[in-house]
């Protein structure tokens, strides 16, 4: 008896310890990040493109890589999302075999846990092939590849989720597998959807291995979608880089920028499917 | 199932008895056709509706499940509002204003229910609220719902959610309705509301209820069909099935002997 309570309290003190590491991590980045971070950002930094010497310690700003940032995150998980819900939906077990259905899921989960810098390399000869250079257009690609199989699989547990028996009651009303779909099911499952979204977003916009070789680095706005784009994680990395340590401290202001875009669009994306989700049968 | 051959009599209620798993649901979902969804189903035989054989390989599947309307055993209501849950059938159908009246005139006509529906040409949206409103009526649960009908459905009580179910069941316009176990999750007086609805409604529409409650075959049912290990063992009017049995098995059901 004495042992089963002994057992017990170990197992609890365990879960305890366990969830004090996570949270005291999660304090730490966003503590030091944000405490090295707000010293060094100022005004001209979110406005201003690099000046000449702008690595070295001289005036200008990170402009450039956020808006670069927001074009590639925001154009990739479009494009993600409009090849992924298909997709989500085609694995349901009304469209295919179960046994074709796993192939595909096991397909997904091996290019989930491929290395992003995988993605940039095959990014990159599939660029030379065409003829490309580093570009706007190369970025979406890759990080689009690079946060499919993320969103389709956090999407397609959303759906599988939906109970069978709504999907019975559509079907019994003479509603397509069409009208069920994207009628019943999606709008049942879409908080679902919304995080598998913002799953793949968060690991695309924060992700530099995939771009490095596949949208380059400027200190210009691209002008087109073939120009080449700078982005915040390689902003960082940039900046890191240097042996100065000023501009060391603006990798920080630049991490904290791109915490608060995640941050920005994951508080805003809830909120939203909260707003839209309130018929959602619970 | 084995050589299951039934007649299921126009404009009647019939009830589907026997004990759990001897087959009652399976071949009720196979009248809508609602079997398909299920894994590992496999549909032989022919299931004749107005002489059209509905197992056929060109059979339309979306028309067959607007003549044949379907009540669960625990009612789903789709995530919108209450108004769009009786409206959804009539919307994917495409059901234009005209038809929407002459499916109103229809119930005025032959449902002396007491409806109150009111004229759809003094409302604002027409048509479509007149439609709301009728059915609701049609299924008992207008006047609980009246000064909600943009609220979730999702707020209504479990036995609210089933005459909802009817009522978006009855919006497309069926001959028939299947309903598999309507009451078995619902309180007694929700199951007391239902009951009732169906015997207003069997004047209008074929009716097949699946139960596994005998007193309540004994209440509604005008014909009775009695299954036992997917077989059909015993079928005929209701008075004649349950009060005079002539099969073995179908004497030892009724009087209780096994469940």
């Amino acid at each position: 008896m004495n042992r089963r309570k002994l057992t017990e309290r170990i197992f609890i003190a365990l879960m305890l310890i366990s969830l004090g590491a996570v949270i005291l991590s999660l304090l730490g980045i966003l503590g030091i990040i944000a405490y090295r971070g707000v010293t060094s950002i100022s005004w001209s930094m979110v406005t201003q493109l690099p000046k000449g010497g702008y690595y070295m310690g001289k005036e200008g700003g990170i402009l450039n890589a956020i808006v670069g940032s927001l074009y590639l995150g925001l154009g990739s998980a479009t494009l993600a999302l409009l090849l992924g819900l298909p997709i989500a939906f085609a694995l349901q077990k009304e469209y295919i075999r179960p046994r074709w259905a796993d192939l595909i899921r096991l397909s997904l989960d091996i290019l989930w846990g491929t290395p992003s810098i995988v993605y940039g390399a095959f990014g990159f000869v599939v660029m030379l092939a065409l003829g490309l250079r580093a570009s706007l257009i190369g970025g979406i690609i890759a990080l689009t590849l690079l946060m499919l199989p993320i969103m389709t699989r956090a999407i397609e547990e959303a759906l599988r989720m939906v109970p069978k028996e709504l999907k019975e009651s559509a079907y019994a009303l003479g509603a397509t597998r069409f009208e069920t779909s994207f009628g019943i099911i999606a709008r049942q499952a879409l908080p679902g959807i919304v995080t598998g979204v913002l799953l793949a977003f968060g690991r695309g916009i924060g992700d530099a291995a995939s771009i490095l070789f596949t949208a380059g680095y400027t200190d210009y706005l691209p002008r087109s979608i073939f120009d080449p784009v700078a982005s915040l994680p390689l902003a960082i990395f940039f900046q890191l880089g240097t042996p100065v340590p000023e501009v060391q401290r603006r990798a920080y202001g630049a991490a904290l920028i791109l915490l608060g875009i995640v941050l920005t669009t994951s508080l805003t994306a809830r909120y939203l499917s909260k707003r839209l989700s309130k018929h959602t049968i619970r | 199932m084995k050589d299951v051959s039934l007649e299921i009599p126009d404009g009647r209620i019939t009830a589907i008895i026997g004990p759990s798993g001897c087959g009652k649901t399976t071949l009720l979902k196979s009248i809508n056709r609602l079997i398909d969804i299920n894994d590992g189903v496999k549909v032989d035989g022919e299931v004749l509706i107005d002489g059209d054989n509905i197992l056929a390989p060109k059979a339309d599947l979306l028309a067959l499940r607007k003549k044949v309307g379907f009540l669960s055993q625990r009612p789903y209501p789709l995530p919108m509002s209450i108004a769009d849950n009786v409206l959804y059938g009539p919307r994917i159908h495409k059901a234009g204003n005209g038809q929407v009246r002459a499916q109103i005139a229809e119930l005025e006509k032959n449902c002396p229910l007491g409806l109150e529906c009111d004229k759809a040409e003094d409302k604002k949206n027409g048509h479509h609220d007149a439609l709301v409103e009728c059915y609701l009526s049609l299924a008992g649960l207008w006047n609980e719902v009246k000064d909600r009908l943009d609220r979730p459905a999702t707020e209504l009580s479990i036995g609210q959610l089933q005459r909802l179910a009817l009522a978006r069941a009855l919006a497309v316009g069926p001959e028939a309705i299947l309903a598999d176990e309507p009451t078995s999750a619902l309180d007694p007086i929700s199951s007391q509301l239902i009951e009732n609805q169906f015997k207003l409604l069997k004047k209008n529409y074929t009716i097949v209820i699946v139960t596994h409650v005998l007193r309540q075959a004994f209440r509604l049912a005008d014909y009775v069909a009695f299954m036992y290990m997917g077989e059909l063992v015993e079928h005929g009017p209701a008075e004649q099935v349950l009060k005079n049995p002539k099969q073995e098995r179908t004497i030892a059901y009724v009087k209780g002997e096994f469940d």
